[in-house]
């Protein structure tokens, strides 16, 4: 469903630029007669007024949302490349240009900016991984196999998914505390703890977008390989997570935007400054009131920023299919 | 969830295909069985073989520090996952466990258990059970006895566990831990002194060094009975005899402290109180039934802040999805206009504030609104001091701002999308039939859309209701409320001050706390109640 969805989806945004563009050049030349009225060529002159009532206006709200949209991002760019900390030196944009926060962030001692960074990305890594794969598990049984409580099972996890983990973050809190009287290596302040309590939420939204596209995947397939001799969980690793590699990748990258973006429950599990991620990190920083050097934490925040972008520009088509797959179809 | 029937069946015969026999079933079990490859089969061995080790390791630890219940529970959970991976059958089971024991531990359970909290006086103060707070009050106040005599220590090491190997005056070696009361035991002796016992790592002297700290705060019970005080050593080699200036009778179930005289009473509330109402802290963890709700909804100091965050929790969640929802239509619409150009370019640009990380934009935001030094003050208003955040009601406009900003890129592509999912030949249908314009979007196209939109509406309440990002990383809160005995501020939602009562205060009320989720947890499971019912009358209508 969601894969059609976002087929469908894609080819109208699709045929739509193609028309788009031939509206274009239709466009550049009625300019291009408008500069030569006298031409023979010349049927209509061009008029601004019918211009901007068709699309003129639109560019003049297309450019007041860009800005609105880009002008925090060209702030922060801009004071992230002033060599001078404080906020009010970073009013004047683009006024100085140089590297001199960057380095600073990188080397501060009392700010492990690199171990965040690392931090972050191991734990949003290690956490989008598994998500998919505990997900796609529960999505397969729940796309291909009927047994009692099925139906209750997938209301569960979509009830269950209403409330966030975030609303029990005391009790997180003092589950792991107890976990770490007794196993301190899985307790509180480690990784492994705050990966753990993240895949709790693995059963739920992620696995809904799965079991949708698994049950787009032609049941016929299975059975063929069935027929060939292929055991259940051949048919899942080798077909079936083949075949649904682009939900797969829509998942990991939500799951991944998700953890990266996570502060509550992070903040209170890890308390050690360098097992911090960027979020719970980069947020104290700030809020110290002694903390004045704020290009150095812009350079942090573009540094930071960049890989979440990249990827979200890069799989957009993808997560917009898998945002509203189930709505639009 | 249980799983009785584990036929493997595929969606497009289960309704059809007669049940396979029971010979049928044995011969699929046995293809399966050939299907898989040795190799397959390794994997699984290992990977049980891990989880078996790991859940034996846990045992252990578990059963030495007497925690049968939780250790019951593990052997219960280990022995089920290797019948369910052994088992021919319970193929739903094979896939929904590790999901499950996650969901279960980390979710269910945390959710029932802040339910528990919820009715208990957790918090600073009140961590622990009554020995623990007494045995701590008597550590708190203990004072070296004047006369009492020298005893040769050495420091030894269990599993990172000091305790204190104590040669006592007649001769005997006993030993001892901050928990365990000193027993004797048989150790090697050194010109009188004890200085290794079996089982426990004995000290060296650079170690010693190293972990003074945590030498200097052992205090060791001389017995079971905390009033007979405890060994303390100040320097790793001798230990002096400390008693309390309190005492416990345990009989009575009071303190009394020997130099005033005072005593303190357990009357219930989970600690020990005076007369006169001074409590000894800490105290104890006791179920409080209703107190934590009562106190929420009873005390006039803690009621108005309730009632505000409330309310501008829904404020907050329903003018973020109108306002993102309408901005993100319009421009929708603005932009779904064929004869337009260079609309892949304002689609990226204006997608950007999604694709950032929520955090960072938000305290980028604070950084600009920042009154005195920030961009938008400074630049955009050339100078001026407008309280962007330091104003109620100015934060909650500036809050409203940014979630706007943070938020109409999702609802651009949201309406985006179902716009262009409607057919075209609908729009040229009624244009024939002399609609106009606004007539074709109000009658026609806003109903359809509003058909495939509505259930993101509705997750986008939910989304906004418990957005701790924005409000968190922006302002705070604030500007905090000086008059609540609580930390929260002025455009605190539900979910932030949850969070700051449990965590951020003078004081953790843990309990509290857990009150308020539970009211969160209430208000949103209406909500989607109401919400799935809803979206089905809506799906129907089309």
């Amino acid at each position: 469903m969601a894969k059609k969805g976002t087929k469908e989806h894609y080819s109208w945004v699709e045929a739509d630029r193609a028309s788009g563009e031939i509206m274009a050049t239709a466009l550049d030349a009625e300019a291009e007669r408008a500069a030569h009225p006298r031409g023979v060529r010349s049927k209509r002159p061009f008029n601004f007024a019918r211009w901007f009532r068709a699309t003129g206006w639109r560019h003049i709200v297309g450019i007041v949302m860009v800005v609105f949209a880009l002008f925090p991002i060209v702030f922060v760019v801009s004071s992230s490349l002033n060599p001078q900390g404080t906020l009010t030196g970073s009013n004047a944009l683009f006024s100085k240009i140089g590297l001199d926060s960057y380095v600073r962030i990188l080397t501060d001692p009392q700010v492990p900016f690199p171990q965040w960074f690392g931090n972050t990305i191991l734990i949003a890594s290690v956490t989008a991984v598994a998500t998919v794969f505990l997900g796609a598990l529960a999505a397969y049984s729940f796309s291909r196999m009927r047994f009692a409580g099925r139906r209750v099972g997938l209301v569960t996890i979509v009830v269950v998914q209403m409330f966030p983990q975030m609303l029990a973050v005391v009790a997180i809190f003092l589950l792991m505390s107890a976990i770490s009287d007794w196993f301190p290596a899985i307790g509180l302040n480690t990784h492994i703890g705050l990966i753990m309590v993240y895949l709790g939420g693995a059963l739920g939204v992620n696995t809904f977008l799965m079991y949708g596209f698994f049950n787009t995947i032609p049941a016929s397939i299975d059975e063929a390989a069935k027929i060939d001799g292929a055991g259940h969980a051949r048919i899942f690793f080798t077909i079936i997570l083949r075949l649904a590699a682009p939900i797969l990748a829509v998942v990991a990258l939500i799951s991944f935007i998700f953890t990266v973006n996570e502060f509550a429950v992070a903040s209170v599990i890890l308390i050690d400054t360098d097992k911090q991620t960027l979020a719970v990190g980069l947020t104290k920083l700030v809020s110290n009131p002694r903390y004045a050097d704020w290009s150095a934490f812009s350079a942090g925040a573009v540094m930071a920023a960049l890989p979440v972008v990249a990827l979200f520009l890069w799989l957009q088509k993808y997560i917009v299919g898998g945002l509203t797959a189930g709505a639009v179809k | 969830m249980t799983t009785t029937v584990d036929e493997e069946v595929t969606p497009d015969t289960s309704g059809t295909a007669p049940k396979p026999t029971k010979r049928q079933r044995q011969a699929a079990g046995i293809a399966d069985a050939a299907s898989g490859g040795i190799m397959v089969l390794l994997v699984k061995l290992l990977a049980l073989g891990i989880v078996d080790a790991i859940a034996l390791f846990a045992l252990f630890i578990l059963v030495t520090a007497d925690q049968w219940l939780i250790a019951a529970i593990v052997a219960v959970v280990a022995v089920a996952v290797n019948w369910i991976y052994f088992s021919r059958r319970k193929l739903p089971a094979k896939y929904l466990t590790p999901g499950i024991i996650f969901l279960v531990v980390f979710q269910v359970f945390t959710l029932v258990y802040t339910g528990y909290i919820a009715f208990t006086n957790y918090g600073t103060g009140h961590n622990g059970t009554k020995e623990q707070a007494v045995s701590s009050l008597m550590a708190s106040s203990l004072q070296r006895v004047e006369d009492s005599p020298t005893y040769p220590v050495t420091v030894v090491d269990q599993f990172g566990t000091l305790g204190l190997l104590v040669t006592d005056p007649d001769g005997d070696a006993l030993i001892g831990t901050n928990e365990q009361p000193l027993q004797q035991v048989d150790a090697e002796f050194d010109g009188g002194k004890a200085v290794a016992v079996d089982g426990w790592t004995t000290l060296q002297f650079g170690e010693v060094l190293a972990r003074t700290d945590e030498i200097t705060d052992l205090a060791v019970p001389v017995s079971d009975d905390p009033n007979e005080g405890a060994l303390r050593t100040p320097d790793g080699s001798s230990a002096y005899q400390y008693t309390s200036t309190v005492e416990y009778d345990e009989a009575a179930g009071t303190m009394t402290d020997v130099t005033t005289g005072t005593v303190y009473t357990d009357i219930g509330t989970g600690a020990f109180t005076s007369a006169d109402g001074e409590e000894l802290l800490p105290g104890w963890q006791i179920t409080v039934g209703f107190d934590n709700f009562v106190r929420a909804v009873t005390d006039a100091r803690l009621l108005q802040p309730l009632v505000y965050v409330t309310l501008w929790t829904f404020a907050f969640a329903l003018i973020s999805v109108g306002s993102t929802f309408f901005l993100g239509l319009f421009l929708a619409i603005v932009f779904n206009d064929m004869r337009m150009r260079g609309r892949k370019y304002y689609r990226v640009a204006m997608i950007l504030p999604y694709a950032i990380p929520s955090f960072l934009s938000a305290l980028i935001w604070a950084g600009m609104m920042n009154e005195s030094f920030g961009f938008i003050n400074q630049v955009i208003f050339g100078g001026a001091s407008i309280p962007w955040l330091t104003d109620p009601w100015m934060a909650k406009v500036s809050v409203l701002i940014v979630n706007l900003w943070l938020g109409f890129p999702y609802m651009f592509l949201v309406c985006m999308g179902a716009l262009q999912s409607i057919p075209d030949d609908i729009q040229e249908a009624a244009t024939v039939d002399g609609a106009k314009p606004w007539a074709i979007f109000r009658l026609i196209k806003l109903p359809l859309l509003l058909v495939t939109v509505a259930p993101l509406l509705i997750a986008s309440f939910a989304f906004n209701f418990n957005n701790f990002n924005v409000i968190y990383m922006l302002t705070d809160g604030g500007p905090r409320d000086a008059n609540a005995p609580i930390p929260v501020g002025f455009t605190d939602i539900l979910i932030t001050m949850v969070y700051k009562v449990a965590f951020t205060g003078q004081t953790r009320d843990y309990g509290l706390a857990s009150a308020y989720s539970i009211i969160i947890f209430i208000v949103i499971a209406v909500i989607s109640i109401i919400a799935f019912r809803r979206t089905k009358t809506l799906e129907e209508l089309n």
